[in-house]
């Protein structure tokens, strides 16, 4: 696949020498890391079909490492991508040949779980799933629960906002999130948010999350931690068609329950989870839904018995409910190991993440699958059916000429039908590279603007992770231009907040 | 003026540019009273941009023209069961206004929650999308409207709350969600401010999943302190839940449950905060829990009255306190104090919201003016003497 990148600065690449002496200095010389057989692991995310070693890797420790790195590129027109753990599906953290990538990893440090107050305050390379595991002992979690969460990083979850199984009842990354600690392109350190629930003046807090490294790199974040359910429990339905199984999720929706996850997958992915890991599921159902409730038993008992009365009511042809925890898991091993179960099918897959309003699901997965013949390339489906995030997983061989673009074409081809029935791009995995160029699809030329002129007041030089996310580079001064529409402007004393 | 359409919006602000004028948006008018009466801008009344646009209870979302009262979207969500889970409270009360008028673009400009934003989350984790105009005359929109979406920044976060300073609302997309079937509302009386904070911690921080934790302080609701919990959900849930509340009681501790009305005046209350004196100025504290009893301490004095939301997250503070050393002492354990309801003098004089620190001041200062670079919505409203003019 090819993406067209912005273009290297040579007087950059000509001083590779003084940056990397430079960085040793600022950090240290063990953290600089130069030669490329150690740069190679870095050379992309987990959407491995794009590659390109950076100028220079550093792994600094500290904010005031992170401060000076950054004012020093800042000084001298050097750009910086910004990496966590490197598991991004969009391509965000691509490094770029003439930009030092900053890995954050060595900021691996718990600092404090506040009990009482119920949060957390951690590192920003501390793996997601590290703190629910230091929260455990007393009775918490951390409720985003991404695929990924042994290895994503918690600065990665804010840099993509990104979901999981679970946010359909406790959100994504962004509800959860208090406050970060923020190092701006210019070296400025700043805390946006913080332990208190709102803070004053804008919600700057709310645009970096999600903004894709491109707003700042962020090494301290402060989350919210829940008090774990007393009791969990899961139902597994398998329903004739897509369209049962769909009416089933919006009459749970409709009779007033929020599962704490809903998952489906269509017959495909039903089939190729069944084979790797035998997890029960009805291999004559055209659609499974996994349902999970939790809360006091007697809720998640009362629940569970509403679910069924409308999964009965919609068609459904089989229907169990777990009765242990080892039957809850078993019911998840199948959706869990979705992703590497496909991989058995088909040497290569692509995993697309667009969002639509569910009523227009049917629809959708018709029109996927005849894109699917079109194509010539099969597809499963795994699908946050809750919020209406898709996952289909385009199958293809990289080594047979021409699947590899034929599945990129599919992909794109699905996020354009997202938007027509009025959804949108990413639900969870973030813009990146990946779906950059689709930007347009969805918003207009001055919806752009809007967004790229706040990472010009972060960022003016647009030195942080370019190229990511905005189909066009947009030098700062022009977006700033203003139109005015007959007359004069004076520029009046402003009163500054 | 009153647009009726967006189209006259961009007009508007298009003929402020050009004039050099300044503009001041507004909806029913609940919150006019907080911050200045400023001068210096002409009055924008939202309200002609009204009615829902589009509402599938099953999907959860709705999405509505900014004017639309609040009132009328919340008979609409009632008649479906469903609410906004932010619990927004009409506070024109509190100013001596009548209730009723809040519009929806208001709601979400001040992006202020009641008391299920504990658990629930504040407005700006339901708004999903929106349509504006910004300070360039341009219309734009940011968000979508699915429930979930992390295609480009996260702008719907950056406007609520924003009181009108970036752009004016002309339609938002929220998300919506089930109302809770049954709700039990009970009360332990007499606690000091830190065992009461400490007893809300504990609740909060168990299985109980109580959607409401605040604290109303000695001579507010009742001569003596009343603590107050919340339980919502199906009924065999909320039975669950209570049984496990009483397990959290001490011995000697016994739960009020509170009648309907006498819950619908507490709430009321929280609204017009008719229980605080209304010789002083009214603070409202956003602040660590874990600092809320031991600020209250410090600053209210013997006659100041209080009352606490959010677990201790959110005080309310009546109190004559010298105003510099109650911002210092907030600031302190890492809070902010907004200024609520004062006399007129007082809020001209003051900053209504929490001065940032020079580095964060700077940096919002360069995010409003990207999308007012003329400075059309830069009224002095919330500005205070000290930086106004
Ligand atoms: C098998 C698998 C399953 C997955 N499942 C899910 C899922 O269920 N839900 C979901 O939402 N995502 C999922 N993902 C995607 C991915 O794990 C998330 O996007 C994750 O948040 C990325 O975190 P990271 O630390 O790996 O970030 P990286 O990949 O290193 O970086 C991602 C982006 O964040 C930026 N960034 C990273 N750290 C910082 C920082 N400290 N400051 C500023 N910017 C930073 C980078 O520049 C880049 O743009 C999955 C990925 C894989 C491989």
């Amino acid at each position: 696949m090819t993406v067209l990148l912005p273009e290297a600065d040579a007087t950059v690449l000509a001083r590779r020498a003084e940056v990397v002496a430079v960085l040793r200095r600022l950090v240290s010389a063990d953290a600089v890391i130069d030669d490329v057989a150690r740069m190679r692991p870095y050379e992309s995310d987990a959407l491995t079909a794009y590659r390109q070693l950076p100028l220079v890797v550093v792994l600094p420790e500290t904010t005031l490492q992170v401060a000076a790195v950054l004012r020093w590129c800042h000084e001298n027109g050097v750009r910086v991508v910004p990496r966590g753990a490197g598991t991004s599906l969009s391509g965000g953290a691509l490094p770029l040949g003439d930009a030092v990538l900053l890995v954050l990893s060595k900021f691996s440090r718990i600092l404090e779980i506040d009990i009482e107050d119920r949060l957390a305050v951690v590192q920003s390379g501390v793996a997601n799933l590290a703190i629910s595991a230091a929260a455990e002992p007393h009775g918490l979690y951390y409720a985003p629960d991404p695929s990924s969460q042994i290895a994503c990083s918690i600065g990665g979850n804010v840099a993509e906002n990104s979901g999981g199984v679970h946010c359909l009842k406790y959100g994504l990354t962004t509800h959860n999130v208090l406050g970060v600690r923020l190092v701006t392109m210019e070296g400025e350190i700043v805390d946006l948010g913080g332990r208190a629930f709102d803070s004053s003046g804008l919600d700057l807090l709310g645009v970096v999350v999600g903004s894709e490294g491109l707003l700042g790199v962020v090494t301290e974040v402060t989350v919210r931690l829940l008090p774990k359910p007393e009791s969990v429990r899961a139902l597994l339905i398998g329903f004739p068609t897509v369209d049962d199984a769909a009416r089933c999720v919006a009459d749970v929706i409709a009779g007033g329950i929020i599962p704490a996850g809903m998952e489906m997958m269509d017959r495909p992915a039903i089939h190729a989870a069944e084979a790797f890991v035998q997890a029960g599921y009805p291999l004559d159902a055209e659609a499974l839904l996994i349902v999970e409730v939790d809360g006091p038993p007697a809720e998640c008992d009362h629940l569970v018995a509403e679910i069924e009365q409308l999964a009965m009511r919609n068609a459904a042809e089989s229907c169990r409910s777990s009765s242990s925890e080892a039957e809850r898991l078993r019911f998840w091993a199948g959706r869990k190991a979705a992703f590497p179960a496909v991989s058995r099918i088909a040497p290569d897959y692509y995993c697309m993440d667009g969002t639509i309003p569910r009523r227009r699901l049917p629809e959708v997965l018709q029109r996927i699958r005849a894109l699917s013949e079109h194509y010539g390339l099969g597809v499963a489906n795994v699908f946050h059916a809750g919020d209406g995030n898709l996952h289909p997983l385009i199958l293809y061989d990289a080594n047979q000429p021409g699947q590899l673009e034929a599945a990129e074409e599919f992909g794109n081809d699905i996020l354009r039908l997202c938007v027509e029935v009025g959804g949108v791009l990413t639900g969870e995995h973030g813009v990146g590279i990946e779906k950059r160029d689709l930007m347009p699809e969805m918003f207009s030329t001055d919806d752009l603007a809007h967004q790229e002129r706040v990472k010009c007041a972060f960022d003016p030089k647009q030195l942080l992770n370019p190229g990511k996310v905005f189909p066009t580079l947009h030098r700062c001064a022009e977006l700033g231009r203003v139109h005015v529409h007959g007359g004069v402007v004076r520029f009046p004393e402003l009163p500054r907040f | 003026m009153r647009p009726c359409d967006e189209n006259e919006v961009v007009e508007i602000v298009r003929a402020a540019m050009a004039q050099s004028r300044r503009l001041q948006w507004c909806g029913g008018g609940s919150k006019r009273d907080i911050g200045a009466a400023e001068e210096d801008s002409a009055l924008v009344d939202l309200r002609g941009l009204q009615g829902i646009i589009d509402y599938d209870p099953s999907e959860l979302v709705l999405t509505v023209r900014a004017g639309t009262p609040w009132a009328e979207i919340e008979r609409a969500l009632a008649a479906e069961r469903q609410m906004l889970a932010c619990e927004p409270l009409d506070v024109a009360g509190c100013f001596g206004r009548s209730p009723g008028e809040m519009t929806m673009g208001g709601l979400v400009a001040s992006g202020l929650s009641g008391p299920r934003r504990v658990v629930a989350g504040s407005v700006r984790d339901h708004v999903l999308g929106f349509r504006a105009v910004s300070g360039r005359g341009e219309l734009f929109v940011g968000g979508g409207k699915v429930v979930k979406n992390v295609t480009g920044y996260d702008l719907p976060k950056l406007l609520t709350g924003s009181w009108g300073r970036l752009a004016a609302l002309t339609e938002v997309t929220l998300k919506v969600l089930p109302a809770p079937e049954t709700v039990c509302v009970v009360a332990l009386q007499g606690l000091e401010a830190a065992q009461a904070w400490q007893f809300l911690a504990r609740v909060l921080g168990s299985s109980v999943g109580a959607t409401a934790a605040l604290h109303f302080g000695p001579g507010t609701a009742r001569a003596e302190s009343l603590t107050v919990i919340r339980l919502e959900g199906f009924e065999p849930s909320v039975a669950a839940r209570l049984q496990g509340l009483h397990g959290l009681l001490a011995p000697h501790q016994a739960l009020l449950t509170l009648s309907d009305s006498q819950r619908s005046a507490l709430w009321a209350s929280l609204a017009s905060l008719d229980v605080l004196p209304r010789d002083r100025p009214i603070w409202r504290l956003s602040v660590p829990a874990r600092r809320c009893s031991q600020l209250l301490a410090e600053l209210a004095a013997g006659d100041d009255r209080w009352l606490f939301d959010w677990g201790g997250a959110l005080c309310w503070l009546a109190s004559h306190v010298e105003p510099e050393r109650l911002r210092d002492a907030v600031a302190a354990v890492g809070g902010h104090a907004m200024l609520w309801r004062a006399d007129a003098p007082l809020r001209r004089r003051l900053p209504t919201f929490h001065p940032l620190s020079a580095a964060l001041g700077a940096l919002e200062e360069r995010v409003r003016s990207q999308f007012d670079p003329l400075g059309v919505f830069a009224t002095s409203r919330f500005a205070g003497s000290v930086d106004a003019h």
